[in-house]
């Protein structure tokens, strides 16, 4: 294809648009639609992946050494535990560590304890997966010189259930509203073509090949896929970073973490982009097809 | 130009529209296709454009055979000819300039060629000043010459009219005939349908009449024939 008659689709592309009018409108507005529900919901779901990915990472097994194993067992122990398939690493904490820990997380008044440490060695175990977690925690207690296994059971099973929910529901919704918006939008272009299908067949009569009147709908398509991008990645951008700089306002908890906004905001805002174009080319180019068989 | 040899068509719902058709028509020739309603001429016309597939038959045009055309050639066949229709076929949305061009955007003429062209054409059929309106701003007589003027301006060997006065009123008919005979003085073959009598009558031309999917009569220089 020419330049020229490159430029020629484009600028009928573009005319189209405005010709169009409240379909068009109706057009952006679906696609604005589905791309604000998507938007928002792919960054909540990938904000709260992020953050289960972060406490999966910060479970730890603390094994806690029996007071009566010297160094020598507590060495072999030590061994023992990174003989396990599943574990990552093993760091060895000494009772003093152990306390420096405690009096920073809960107050100096722990201090007290400096005089005589009622605490254990302990060994500070990884695991390669998170999930993998409950089991190292048994296998550990089951070694000699063990006092006691410790990984908060409860809220690490419920963590990892929740998560796994949470994202097979994520990934059912936006694959939902992906194909609702897609069904939406060919509908709505499909009926700006409808009107025009006696156009397409005089342009055939004219001796235009079925490429040549695709073209400007194409480019249509992608235009409004498009527009209807721009509403939902501004709210994107201006949104996240408002609730970005609030969180941390409530957050006191300190498990919020965020998905920083650089790259975060942009990269979805990409994705938006893109999303919005294909389902508007996708549309059209549904559409037109039925009606080239003139 | 134009060489039809025993071409039958019948459609899929059983209705045969031509019966064995055999014609020939020269380069310049001025050809009337006369006959009562439903007797075959539309399909006779369609065949003309690939509007229509003959059942049966050789069909050339443009010394083009089209018996094997492949679908992919159509377009190109379309752009040889100038097609003009009864009820315009205009595109609403755009105006009398921009509907012209279309014709040449189909070919990758260039821009200044193109409005070149447009101009030259609109001069020819009188409407150079209404150049910005669009269709329906037009009286029907105008937009019959806006359509007269898509279907020339590639400077076609051929052109086919479907009842081209058939919406029009008889001051009007014979400005749209005046414009006929003019592309027709310059070379151009002219093969048109057509229910008027008076216009077959006055301009003396050769007369194809078909009547139940066969041609009948074939006169140079012949008459309407038919009473209304």
């Amino acid at each position: 294809m020419k330049f020229r008659t490159l430029k020629r689709h484009l600028r009928e592309g573009i005319k189209n648009i405005f010709r169009n009018g409240w379909m068009t409108v109706a057009s952006v507005g679906a696609v604005t639609m589905t791309l604000v529900l998507v938007g928002s919901f792919l960054a909540l779901m990938l904000n709260l992946n992020h953050m289960a990915e972060k406490i999966e990472d910060d479970v730890v097994v603390k094994a806690l050494i029996d007071t009566t194993a010297d160094d020598s067992q507590i060495k072999v122990l030590g061994d023992e535990i990174e003989q396990i398939a599943e574990v990552d690493s093993v760091v060895f904490s000494s009772k003093d560590e152990e306390l420096d820990n405690l009096i920073e997380g809960l107050g100096d008044s722990w201090r007290l304890f400096e005089q005589e440490n009622p605490l254990n060695h302990a060994y500070i175990i990884k695991a390669t997966d998170p999930q993998n977690t409950s089991s190292i925690a048994q296998k550990v207690a089951s070694l000699s010189n063990v006092d006691e296994v410790t990984y908060g059971e409860e809220v690490v099973q419920n963590l990892f259930k929740f998560n796994n929910y949470a994202r097979n529901i994520g990934i059912v919704l936006i694959l939902g509203l992906v194909l609702t918006a897609i069904f939406l939008i060919s509908n709505t272009i499909k009926l700006t073509i409808m009107a025009r299908s006696k156009e397409i067949g005089i342009m055939k009569l004219v001796g235009a090949t079925n490429g040549f009147i695709r073209w400007p709908f194409f480019i249509e398509g992608m235009l409004l896929g498009i527009l209807g991008s721009i509403i939902p990645i501004v709210g994107i951008l201006v949104g996240y970073k408002f609730f970005e700089n609030n969180i941390q306002q409530i957050n006191t908890i300190g498990f919020v973490e965020l998905l920083p906004y650089n790259p975060f905001a942009w990269q979805l805002s990409a994705i938006l982009l893109a999303t919005g174009a294909l389902i508007g080319i996708w549309g059209t180019v549904m559409s037109v097809r039925k009606f080239l068989k003139v | 130009m134009i060489l039809m040899k025993d071409i039958y068509k019948t459609y899929d719902n059983g209705v045969t529209a031509l019966n064995g058709i055999n014609v020939e028509i020269d380069q310049g020739e001025f050809v009337y296709v006369v006959g009562p309603s439903g007797a075959g001429k539309s399909t006779f016309i369609k065949l003309m454009y690939r509007e229509v597939k003959p059942s049966k038959g050789k069909l050339i045009i443009n010394n083009k055979d089209l018996t094997d055309l492949k679908e992919k050639e159509v377009p190109l066949l379309r752009r040889q000819i100038g097609v003009i229709f009864q009820d315009f076929k205009l595109l609403s949305r755009l105006t009398v300039y921009e509907n012209i061009a279309f014709a040449l955007e189909v070919i990758n003429e260039s821009p200044r060629n193109i409005r070149k062209r447009v101009m030259d054409v609109l001069e020819l059929v009188g409407l150079k000043n209404k150049a910005r309106f669009i269709p329906s701003e037009l009286s029907g007589g105008e937009q019959q010459r806006v359509s007269i003027a898509r279907a020339i301006v590639n400077h076609p060997k051929l052109v086919i009219a479907d009842e081209p006065t058939g919406n029009l009123d008889p001051d009007t008919s014979w400005e749209i005939m005046k414009v006929f005979e003019e592309i027709n003085a310059r070379g151009t073959t002219i093969v048109m349908a057509t229910h008027s009598k008076e216009i077959v009558n006055t301009i003396k031309r050769r007369v194809i009449a078909i009547e139940d999917g066969r041609i009948v009569r074939d006169q140079h220089r012949g008459d309407y024939g038919y009473e209304i």
